[in-house]
């Protein structure tokens, strides 16, 4: 039987609403409409009660109190909230901030706004891998530094930073840690207390919740993080995000995050098996295959895999019977390739040539062997017609040819 | 496939023709391998011509985008059993219209059209150093 094309491989864009958390948001869009703001009335306090509910789910997923969550609508709020709070709030301290070079543009951008208003923002570059290396975070930091923000799994190659071990780092000098965990939760187990972190972001789309909703953690013990806060208005989530809440959202958060939670390892041990098919299927068919990102520190999910001598825009039109994400912003006449794939030193021919696969809650085993064949003709048909394989076959190599 | 591309376009890309390489020692081929700097798409292209002055056979390769793909296959069947004459007025509108390029993608017709100058400008040099008439 041949699957429903296309089939979809990126469940690091997005995923599907879960349909037990469908289910769970369904009420607050009809009869318990509520605004939880509302004191007066049973509406409001049905549609608080939900929420707080949610906050509880939330918390637990990450090893948090429900006090520590902040709503949002989504990661790039919730880093945008972090970043810039926490800098704003702290900027008597110095104007020093750390990140490091693959982070996601949520991440990139605020810094870049406070490096334009003049902070000093170092960015920690990456091993060939894609990890930062917590000595460099350690040398890194000055009396000057506010806060480091290092995201506990990259988007693009799925590996995971040491954030453990740059969460002691950061505590002993009394700095805070941002972490954007936006792609690590729901897929890896995450503990605010063993990671030593001060902040935490995450999407609920991005582990089977709904778009545009997502949280911020706050650390309120040892220490008290302060946030300036970015959004004005009538003081909502105790004044540190005006604006009222979105209910069905934030309660399919809590949902997804519940789910997450009981799941998780379940759901790990299947993604790799079935991860580790896609690699080895493809790999042992064809040459000249590099996987970026680190071999077993990466997400359970995730597979970047770059093909020599095709490129990647025909590549990912060969492959149309896929939904795949390219390492590059393709389709445009000068290629930028991924910044991340940059960073990790891939030359630019190869991450041009770079394919995310990243996989999800509801990827079989069908599909990926369907994968694994439609990968393995294209590539071999686009190297056919390759000039440059064909030189790379007669010994000659073809990134001197110019 | 991207849902504005021409059936012209699916074609050629899906089902490239005249794919391959001729015997570039041979005085009756021009070969050229050509690039575009902006992207580094490279074509390269082969002509053998035969001794009525008429392109015989055409084949090519492409490291490059869908379009550059696109625009060899094309460019190959248009050249096929044009005099040389007809071959040197070759222009990458052609490409462009009959593929139904977008300006973005503009750049596969001109990768085609240096090709061909590159690729007759080969078999005349070769054509020349070997003392041969011209037909
Ligand atoms: C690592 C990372 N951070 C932030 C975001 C942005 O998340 P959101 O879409 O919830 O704003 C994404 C998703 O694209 C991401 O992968
Ligand atoms: S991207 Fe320049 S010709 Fe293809």
């Amino acid at each position: 039987m041949t699957p429903k094309l296309p089939l979809y491989f990126d469940y690091n864009a997005t995923t599907p609403v879960d349909e037990r958390v469908l289910e769970a948001m369904l009420p607050f869009f009809g009869e318990d409409f509520g605004n939880p703001s509302s004191r007066s009335h049973a509406f409001g306090w049905k549609a608080e009660a939900a929420v707080e509910v949610a906050r509880q789910q939330v918390a637990e997923l990450i090893g948090a109190t429900p006090q520590e969550i902040t709503w949002t609508a989504g990661a790039t709020e919730s880093n945008n909230l972090a970043i810039k709070g926490a800098c704003e709030m702290y900027r008597d301290k110095g104007r020093h901030i750390i990140t490091c070079s693959t982070e996601h543009r949520a991440v990139l951008d605020p810094c870049a706004a406070l490096a334009k208003a003049g902070w000093q923002v170092t960015h920690l570059p990456v091993d060939e891998a894609g990890r930062v290396d917590p000595a460099k975070v350690e040398a890194a930091i000055t009396d000057q530094t506010v806060l480091i923000s290092i995201m506990a799994a990259n988007n693009e190659t799925g590996t995971l930073h040491p954030l453990a071990e740059i969460g002691r780092i950061a505590k002993q000098a009394g700095v805070l840690l941002h972490t954007d965990a936006t792609q690590a939760a729901g897929k890896i187990p995450l503990a605010v207390e063993s990671l030593g972190v001060a902040l935490l972001s995450l999407s609920a789309h991005k582990l089977y919740g709904p778009k545009g909703v997502g949280c911020l953690y706050v650390r309120r013990r040892s220490p008290r993080v302060r946030l300036a806060k970015q959004m004005h208005g009538g003081s909502h989530e105790r004044g540190l995000r005006s604006g009222t809440l979105n209910v069905p959202g934030i309660v399919g958060l809590g949902a997804a995050a519940e789910i997450a939670g009981n799941e998780l390892t379940d759901d790990a041990e299947r993604l790799v098996a079935l991860r580790d098919r896609l690699d080895e299927g493809v790999r042992s068919q064809l040459p000249e295959v590099q996987l970026n990102g680190h071999p077993t520190e990466r997400l359970c999910n995730t597979a970047n895999l770059s093909f020599a001598y095709v490129e990647g825009e025909a590549l990912m039109m060969k492959l149309s019977s896929l939904a795949v994400s390219s390492g590059s912003a393709c389709m445009s006449a000068s290629r930028e390739p991924s910044h991340v794939l940059k960073a990790m030193g891939v030359p630019d021919a190869l991450a041009n040539a770079a394919i995310r696969f990243s996989l999800g809650r509801p990827t079989t085993v069908e599909e990926i062997d369907f994968a694994i064949g439609a990968i393995v003709q294209a590539v071999r048909e686009l190297r056919a017609i390759s000039p440059l394989y064909e030189l790379a076959r007669e010994g000659i190599d073809p990134t001197r040819l110019q | 496939m991207e849902p504005n591309q021409s059936p012209e376009f699916v074609k050629h890309f899906s089902h490239p023709r005249n794919v391959g390489s001729l015997d570039r020692r041979s005085r009756r081929v021009g070969t050229a391998t050509v690039t575009v700097a902006d992207c580094g798409d490279v074509m390269r292209l082969q002509i053998e011509v035969d001794c009525q002055g008429r392109i015989a056979r055409a084949m090519f390769k492409t490291f490059g985008c869908s379009a550059a793909i696109a625009a060899g296959s094309l460019t190959t069947e248009w050249l096929r059993g044009r005099s040389v004459d007809q071959a040197e007025g070759f222009s990458g509108d052609y490409i462009t219209e009959r593929l139904a390029l977008t300006p973005e993608k503009q750049h596969s017709s001109r990768l085609a059209e240096d090709a061909v100058r590159a690729a007759i400008a080969d078999w005349k040099r070769r054509r020349c150093r070997q003392g041969q008439p011209a037909s």
